[in-house]
């Protein structure tokens, strides 16, 4: 599946990612997810249609939020898919992206 | 023991020295202050590196006696055993017993011997004996946690801390499996994404690795296990494996006390591992009640509550900073093999000789253009000689501080109370001087702890601080360095000296000298002026084999001393045995090299001059006197003196004096050859050179040449 990055819901108020987060895509991940996240006043991101995640991809993922937090902007996911939740979950980072209902 | 003689082996112990003068180090500093976290560290990490890799070189007798040592060490850094001047003096033996056994492998032979075997069991059982005292002491303070140090972690959970190399993503590797591989071995507690070394979005490269975790598994595995789960990252990744139990409240103090070396940057946090996240809130509240709160927050530490701790990333950050530097030097240092370098030195050597002799063909022949080149590459190959010998050159604060034991030793001995002071100890050495001045410098400051520095009482009633220093300086003085052994101790006994010299025959009694004439007799073979010989000195065996190593250093001594005040040595050497600016002068018929570096400058020997020094050898210099010496007469040269003469003017040790030359060639790059067995005795010559005309010239001993004339001087004047 190839790497698309788009708005979708509501008025655009979410960031869609769908395909690989791999360091294949990294680059493209890197500036699309930013590029989409900047000036908004909160960043939602949907993961549901993400096929593969490794670090490289993840990494992209705690920049993001990390630049979010820096300003101030709320970040979640409105959605993770499989091999998503897996790294999430692996590496303990749920609570952080998807809010506390969502913790074991 | 059977051991190949291979490389390896050779580095091991070469590695090794550094690692136990390391050792000894962090033992010294620890016993100043026995609160010194970085020199447990450092003491850990050195005696863990001895073990290992005696261990790969299969020198059992090594590995064997570090393995406890630092079992001892592990608990000292863990904090379930504090450093006291017992353990340190027990470590500081097993250090030197680890030395021995290194040695005696080093030279290959066969096992340690009975006396060896000995002690070391006896070392042995003390070690064992600390850990259970340790032990026994463990129980009680767990049952109440507000004693002591505060309570060690109860989690038995492993701690692994983890910081993966940039560049592991690019390598094919992935975090995630590493980690995933982790919780197939057992049960994950805690994890924590370290990702603070991430830059901002500008400059963030989405294909470098950024990732570090700290992890607590629960795990039946042992730590080899454990360890080769990251072995394809090993190389480039910093992984710190801790067993559970550190001591709680030590951590935010370790990340404080930050060693300045090369501990990596995710040992910081390793070092308060081992704890569930409630311990370290907790620890980190008391924290906090001890300092000011509100300092500014960097939420780049998730842990499990998403709360971030101040200190702890401020700590981080500072050190990463620090150790990137570190890490950066690390990797630019390549060990080289001393023969290598003294081969290139004679390699250079030959081709300055060469170079010289082109030049002078260039000159006779007239050829422009090939002068041209041939300065160029004369410059070329001057600049090669420079860097060559930087490369040669090490700094002698290594040696200085190996004398802070020596003079502990000896404080201890003779319970005196000695402080040792450094200065200058960045000055660079020549690597082969400085291994050969070391013992001549040792067998000093023996002997100013051990005959300058009095004993406590004796300094109370001099009206002195209660304990005496000894001060260690390093500096440079024309084109020579200058190293200063200098006591605050009684000073030495000039009378005492003289009557001695007296009675033993080596001056005439009644005889009248100077202050340094006369201290300068303590030289002389079999001197002595202890009444009692103490395990360090006093033998009358040394100052006579001091002043030997130093001369064939080319470099001289002095000493001066005040009574009841104290003495300074000092002792200057050349700064490279190799290659010297040299300037070339003629006398008759044969050129000679003075060291360019004691060369004032040059006057005329006029007429008017020599008329008015007449018989007398000193000149009229601006009004100084200026006493000469015509090198034609003392190195019998013949041939018709020439009409003009030069007076070079040369200093060495604040003394000048001036030799009568026939000609003067100018600036030489000199490349010293010694002389023969047959030369040895013959004054006034240090060394030859080979000139690019392939004729011989004699290097200049300046400093004897000076004491010649000075004697001459005062027997005339006296």
């Amino acid at each position: 599946m190839p790497l698309r990055i788009r708005k979708a819901g509501k008025n655009g108020s979410t960031i869609r990612v769908d395909g690989e987060m791999n360091i294949y895509h990294a680059n493209e991940i890197k500036d699309g997810v930013l590029k989409a996240a900047e000036g908004r006043d909160s960043v939602v991101l949907d993961l549901s249609r993400v096929s593969e995640m490794d670090s490289a991809g993840l990494q992209v993922l705690l920049l993001a939020w990390r630049e979010a937090d820096r300003k101030g902007v709320p970040f979640r996911l409105s959605g993770a898919s499989g091999p998503v939740d897996e790294v999430l979950r692996l590496f303990d980072l749920r609570r952080l992206f998807c809010g506390d209902g969502e913790g074991e | 023991m059977e051991i190949d003689l291979g490389e390896a082996r050779t580095t091991f112990i070469a590695e090794s020295q550094e690692l136990l003068q390391e050792m000894e180090s962090s033992l010294l500093a620890l016993e100043r202050d026995p609160d010194d976290q970085d020199a447990v560290n450092s003491l850990f990490r050195a005696a863990h590196t001895i073990k290992g890799s005696s261990g790969v070189l299969g020198i059992e007798t090594v590995e064997k006696f570090t393995h406890l040592v630092e079992n001892l060490l592990e608990k000292m850094r863990t904090g379930q055993i504090k450093a006291d001047s017992g353990n340190i003096e027990l470590l500081l033996q097993c250090r030197d017993h680890i030395s021995r056994l290194i040695s005696l492998a080093a030279e290959g032979g066969e096992g340690p011997g009975k006396d060896l075997l000995g002690a070391g069991d006896d070392l042995s059982a003390k070690l064992a004996e600390c850990m259970d005292e340790a032990e026994a002491a463990q129980a009680a303070p767990d049952e109440t946690p507000e004693a002591g140090g505060g309570p060690s972690s109860r989690t038995g959970a492993w701690h692994i801390s983890v910081r993966f190399g940039r560049n592991t993503l690019k390598t094919g590797m992935d975090p995630i499996s590493f980690v995933s591989y982790l919780a197939r071995m057992g049960e994950i507690v805690s994890i924590t994404t370290i990702f603070f070394s991430m830059p901002g979005p500008g400059e963030m490269d989405p294909e470098d690795c950024y990732l570090g975790f700290e992890i607590d598994l629960r795990s039946d595995f042992d730590k080899k296990a454990i360890e080769d789960v990251f072995d394809f990252v090993r190389d480039e990744s910093t992984i710190r494996i801790l067993p559970p139990y550190s001591r709680i409240s030590s951590y935010v103090e370790l990340i404080q006390g930050m060693p300045e070396d090369a501990l990596l940057l995710g040992e910081i946090l390793v070092k308060g591992g081992a704890l569930t996240a409630g311990e370290l809130e907790e620890a980190l509240k008391h924290q906090e009640e001890s300092q000011d709160a509100g300092r500014p927050r960097i939420g780049e530490i998730l842990v499990e509550e998403g709360a971030t701790y101040p200190e702890i990333i401020d700590a981080a950050l500072e050190k990463q900073k620090r150790n990137l530097v570190a890490s950066a030097k690390e990797a630019a240092t390549v060990r080289i093999d001393a023969s290598k370098l003294d081969s290139l030195m004679n390699l250079v050597g030959e081709l300055v000789i060469a170079g010289a002799g082109i030049d002078q063909h260039a000159a006779r022949i007239g050829d422009a253009p090939l002068q041209e080149s041939a300065s160029i590459m004369l410059r070329l190959v001057e600049e090669i000689r420079e860097s060559a010998m930087k490369v040669r050159m090490v700094p002698i604060g290594e040696t200085f501080n190996r004398f802070r034991r020596v003079v502990r030793d000896i404080s201890r001995e003779l319970g005196k109370e000695i402080e040792i002071a450094i200065s200058g100890a960045d000055t660079e050495l020549d690597k082969n001087v400085i291994e050969k001045i070391s013992d001549p410098l040792m067998h000093l400051v023996r002997n100013a702890a051990d005959h300058g520095i009095e004993t406590t009482e004796a300094r109370t009633s001099a009206g002195k601080s209660a304990s005496g220093t000894i001060r260690l300086r390093a500096g440079h003085d024309a084109g020579c360095i200058v190293i200063e052994v200098e006591d605050d101790g009684k000073g030495l006994d000039r009378e005492r000296i003289i009557e001695k010299a007296a009675a033993r025959g080596l001056i005439a009694p009644g005889q009248q000298l100077t202050d340094s004439e006369a201290f300068k007799l303590i030289f002389e073979p079999g001197f002595s002026t202890a009444d009692e010989v103490t395990k360090f000195s006093g033998r009358g065996v040394g100052m006579d084999v001091v002043r030997k190593n130093i001369e064939a250093l080319r470099g001289t001594i002095d000493i001066e001393s005040t009574r009841g005040e104290g003495t300074t040595v000092r002792v200057r050497l050349p700064l490279t045995m190799a290659i010297i600016d040299g300037f070339m002068v003629g006398i008759g018929q044969s050129p000679y090299i003075i060291p360019l570096d004691m060369v004032v400058e040059c006057v005329e020997f006029t007429e008017e001059d020599r008329r008015s020094a007449g018989k007398r050898n000193y000149v009229n210099l601006r009004g100084e006197v200026l006493p000469f010496m015509r090198l034609k007469e003392f190195f019998n040269e013949n041939g018709a003196g020439s009409k003009y003469e030069n007076i070079v003017i040369v200093q060495y040790a604040g003394h000048k004096i001036g030799l009568v030359v026939d000609e003067l060639f100018g600036e030489v790059q000199t490349v010293i050859k010694s002389l023969g067995r047959v030369y040895r005795e013959v004054k006034g010559i240090s060394g030859a050179t080979i000139l690019g005309n392939g004729r011989v010239a004699l290097i200049l001993d300046v400093p004897r040449l000076m004491q010649t004339i000075e004697r001459n001087y005062f027997a005339r004047a006296g």
